[in-house]
């Protein structure tokens, strides 16, 4: 809300407060390369679960957006059922729906266009954009930064999975491990306050205490529950206490009297 | 076959979502709970898969070379490395555990 504010009426922000464009390009590049090439880990790692060279580009190609593709590569390597695969992946992209909300009264764009930048609506095209001080800067962050990470997101998950069928057994080369890593550099920096590293305790304590008995696929989505009950709860006592101020305070009425 | 299904449903899910943020009148989904929920929602997924994918072989718990491997990257987020060299040193510790036969 303040950067959008910030965005159209802070005073100063004309042609001398304008960041130039190749500054935004740089930003933008530079956010694109480092992510875009990270598409070899996820090829690497769909291909070492077993899914073919087709299965893995159409990921990256249709779905485009990492942690989604990560999450579907991993339950159906468990061998998890393909629709709970699929809902694990698909609440993960949720979040996506609330960077286009604010994505569209930054960008401005057409109803036309729309459909066509949704696709680029993602973690890093947000976080560029979104630091952008005029709208034109916005929608060249946006532009280059979505550019620049699909075509190399889905160059290199080519490259990893055509490398991964060339290297054969990617467990030995500790692989398997780059999954969870990424899982965990995108969960980190969310963990910012209590609330958020209770969800992230609780549901890791969820999702590895239901495994052996659900079937895969199922205790992720189980351990997505916490988000719900830990804000449920946190209402609950605010609730409380807000309840316990409103008695005192007609108890400190009534002895008025 | 299911692959591909899951695929499609994936994809399809994923593309509808990221319309619908820039479609839908801004306010929509600005209630407060909507927005903490959406916010949360990704914290809960990622550190139970997080978790998952460090310590489970199928429907076991092991602790193997992963966990050597994933505590690597902790330490490389906690020094702020950038994302690649965090995915970097979790893939090669693990490699190293193994190749030592752990």
């Amino acid at each position: 809300m303040t950067e959008q504010t910030a965005l159209s009426d802070a005073p100063g922000i004309g042609d001398t407060g304008a960041k130039p464009d190749a500054a935004v390009v740089r930003d933008a590049l530079g956010v694109g390369v480092a992510v875009g090439l990270s598409g070899f880990a996820f090829g690497v790692t769909s291909a070492g679960s077993g899914l073919t060279l087709a299965q893995t580009c159409a990921l990256s190609l249709l779905v485009f957006t990492g942690a989604s593709q990560f999450a579907l590569v991993g339950a159906l390597a468990a061998g998890g059922n393909p629709l709970t695969a699929a809902a694990g992946a698909f609440f993960l992209g949720v979040r996506n729906a609330f960077y286009g909300l604010r994505l569209s009264q930054l960008l401005a764009l057409p109803r036309a266009v729309r459909p066509f930048a949704a696709q680029w609506v993602i973690d890093e095209t947000t976080a560029v954009a979104l630091a952008q001080p005029t709208r034109r800067a916005v929608r060249l962050g946006f532009t280059v930064t979505g550019l620049t990470l699909y075509v190399l997101w889905n160059l290199t998950t080519l490259l990893g999975a055509v490398g991964a069928e060339a290297i054969g057994d990617t467990d030995a080369w500790g692989l398997d491990a780059a999954g969870p890593a990424v899982f965990l550099a995108l969960l980190a920096p969310m963990l910012k306050n209590t609330t958020e590293r209770v969800v992230a305790a609780l549901a890791v304590l969820l999702g590895l205490g239901l495994l052996p008995v659900l079937p895969a696929g199922v205790p992720v989505l189980v351990a997505a529950l916490a988000a719900p009950l830990v804000l449920w709860a946190r209402g609950r006592r605010a609730r409380g206490a807000e309840d316990d101020g409103a008695l005192r305070g007609a108890v400190e009425r009534e002895d008025g009297r | 076959m299911s692959v591909w299904i899951a695929i499609g449903v994936t994809a399809v899910g994923c593309y509808a979502v990221k319309l619908l943020g820039l479609l839908v009148p801004a306010g929509a989904l600005e209630r407060p709970l909507v927005r903490r929920l959406a916010a949360l929602l990704p914290v809960a997924l990622l550190a139970a898969l997080t978790a998952q994918q460090t310590f489970a072989d199928g429907q076991e718990l092991v602790l193997d070379a992963r966990a050597a491997g994933v505590a690597a990257a902790a330490v490389a987020l906690l020094l702020r490395a950038p994302f690649l060299l965090v995915v970097a040193a979790a893939v090669v510790v693990t490699a190293g555990v193994r190749a030592m036969g752990g």
